[in-house]
């Protein structure tokens, strides 16, 4: 469109002639539609579906900036600007989950991103094909747990009476200890059964690549006696690393999302102090406690919404620079 | 044919030229670490299943190390007593056949038109369903939006709402692009093909093995949902297993007077210990018996989804 109305004013001669095409353009864009209407008709649910539980929301989130109140609902409820905001902020609060948020997203990402690559590479350079497939399919069926059996599971394994841990202690004559009554070892709990439940599931798309590598590649080197370590390192290495470098860095973008539900079954009193990150919080605030606190935990979702938001953009940007494909 | 002549290829490069020290000591090292991830995940498993299948004493005394110590059917014939664990295992039947199945339909009706060139409009309609991704209005809002409409404490309250997954569109549209050439849209046109007579009867017979990929990414993420139905649901005829196992795994909550007659406290804590192990294993083995049939499936779909073209 910007560029025939360009095209109109700065070339006068043929401007009849654009100015037609541009009429037609649009009776044929009209008819276009008129002729897909069943496309239209198919979209017509999904549509309703986004809009309603994505936008509305959306919408709906200006109750951040609102005393939300049960007779004055999402429209009607008294203006208080960023009210809810400096409350948030200047809360004991606030530094806590965020040092929480950050610490357990960055703690996740650092061991849960380079384990499933290894495990990628060691799993690719298995000749025995059965044991291979043995252990693809064994370490692929934890992620099919639910996160409440994952949890329930951990729970047990670390029961301080008949646990893994327990037994090991036991057998080792150390002092027994309680894991989950011990809050500095929260974080490393969630992160390393997270790694047990999901690195098989996550070496899939690394192994993926390693097989798309040309296999002439790696017979040239072997004929110049590179040994497994050099193949490795300068050809399986290289090959993965286009997804990897995506991966990261969208990943990176979206740590501060981080798998709240077993965030939250993991939370006892004990750990609270390092267990409560901003997603949690706003679930207790807004749903989960005897005042519901509707407008504030919307403020402070709102506010991890767009650093999150944010984060995503920037990596983005930043996989775009690097010359890989990006989201957008 | 193919692969008879790759594994020769690769016999090739592993036999002719005699592996070297180096190497050979690297694949020792690779084995043996290789072996241990196997072991660190299958343990916890095989200790699960072994003490669900063991006598209660053993388990909260320690003596169940691998195998089964004293064998007995005890806490799984409690458990199928269990009304609340029965209720939840068929409400999350419910939940899982009839939310893949609307969750099924939903993607393709969204994700066929996106994948039409000649859809004018086309690339706005993909950036209204793509953008929720990057940006969402939180969970206080969502909230309030299926409470307006009356949702909540029925059961399709943890059906509509999470309906459509975006992920698992993007997966369907790459498939739809990759496997499916245009030149059929353009003969199934000139044969007077409509838009949804080419949905129905060329796009999903050639899409089977998209439908069986979906049906279980949905499947397995309904069967093993617990968060909605804590927010959207408090009645607990129509809580989902998960929400059942949770009271029993974490919230320590089981109510023996229902399925045994245990008087002494010490036979009580041990049943109420054991009987987690089995419930842990009966929630877990729907997921996990029909993993290995659709494994071949869901691995490839997962690759079609992620990288693209």
């Amino acid at each position: 469109m910007g560029v025939m109305r360009s095209s109109e004013t700065v070339q006068p001669a043929i401007s009849v002639r654009s100015a037609t095409a541009n009429r037609g353009s649009l009776s044929h864009l009209l008819l276009q539609i008129r002729r897909r209407w069943q496309l239209y008709l198919l979209l017509a649910l999904p549509i309703a579906y986004i809009i309603t539980f994505a936008y509305i929301p959306m919408i709906g989130a200006q109750i951040a900036f609102r005393d939300y109140t049960v007779a004055g609902g999402v429209w009607g409820s008294e203006w208080v600007g960023f009210a809810h905001f400096e409350r948030f902020f200047n809360s004991y609060q606030f530094t806590r989950l965020i040092t929480n948020t950050i610490s357990l997203g960055i703690y996740l990402l650092a061991v849960g991103f380079p384990i499933p690559i290894i495990l990628a590479l060691s799993l690719h350079q298995v000749q025995a094909l059965w044991f291979k497939k043995l252990v693809q399919m064994v370490t692929y069926a934890p992620h099919f747990i639910s996160t409440v059996v994952m949890v329930g599971l951990i729970l047990q394994m670390l029961n301080p009476r008949f646990g893994i841990l327990a037994q090991l202690t036991t057998a080792l004559n150390l002092p027994q200890a309680n894991a989950m009554s011990r809050p500095e070892l929260y974080q490393s709990i969630y992160v390393w059964t997270d790694i047990w439940q999901h690195m098989g599931f996550s070496a899939i798309i690394y192994l993926a690549a390693l097989t798309n590598i040309d296999p002439a590649l790696h017979e040239a080197a072997v004929v110049d006696g590179a040994s497994r370590f050099q193949r490795i390192r300068h050809i399986d290495i290289p090959g993965i690393m286009p997804i990897a470098t995506m991966l990261l860095i969208l990943n990176f973008g979206n740590f501060i999302n981080i798998g709240f539900e077993k965030v939250l079954l993991l939370q006892n009193p004990v750990n609270t102090s390092v267990s409560e990150i901003l997603d949690t919080y706003v679930y207790k605030i807004g749903l989960a406690s005897p005042t519901l606190d509707f407008s504030y935990a919307t403020a402070i979702g709102l506010f991890k919404g767009v650093i999150a938001f944010l984060m995503v953009v920037v990596a983005n940007y930043a996989v775009k620079k690097m010359g890989q494909e990006s989201l957008w | 044919m193919t692969s008879l002549g790759l594994s020769k290829r690769a016999t090739v490069v592993d036999n002719t030229i005699r592996a070297s020290a180096g190497d050979r000591v690297f694949m020792v090292i690779n084995y043996v670490l290789l072996t241990i991830i196997l072991l660190i995940v299958l343990y916890p498993l095989v200790y699960t299943l072994s003490a669900s299948l063991s006598d209660p004493s053993a388990v909260i005394t320690g003596k169940v190390v691998l195998f089964p110590v004293d064998f007995s059917l005890r806490s799984y014939e409690k458990i199928f007593n269990y009304p609340s664990i029965i209720n939840g295992m068929l409400n999350s039947l419910f939940y899982t056949v009839v939310g893949s199945s609307v969750s099924i339909v939903l993607t393709f009706l969204a994700a066929y038109p996106l994948t039409r060139k000649d859809l004018p409009g086309r690339r706005f309609f993909t950036i209204l369903f793509f953008f929720p991704l990057l940006f969402s209005g939180g969970l206080i809002p969502f909230y309030l939006v299926t409470r307006d409409l009356g949702l909540v404490n029925t059961r399709w309250a943890l059906i509509i709402p999470t309906a459509l997954s975006v992920w698992n569109l993007i997966i369907t549209i790459s498939y739809l692009r990759s496997s499916i050439p245009e030149e059929l849209w353009e003969a199934a046109q000139i044969d007077g093909c409509s838009d949804i007579g080419y949905l129905m009867k060329i796009i999903l017979p050639l899409s089977k093995s998209l439908v069986a990929v979906l049906f279980l990414v949905y499947a397995v993420a309904q069967w093993n949902q617990y968060f909605f139905s804590l927010i959207f649901q408090t009645n607990p005829d129509l809580a989902p297993l998960q929400i059942v196992l949770r009271n029993i795994l974490i919230l320590n909550k089981i109510d023996l007077g229902m399925i045994a007659d245990v008087q002494r406290l010490a036979d009580q804590q041990a049943l109420q210990e054991q009987l987690k192990f089995s419930s842990i294993v009966v929630a877990s083995i729907p997921v996990l018996m029909l993993y290995p049939f659709v494994q071949r499936y869901f691995v490839q779909g997962l690759t079609i989804g992620a990288i693209k073209g």
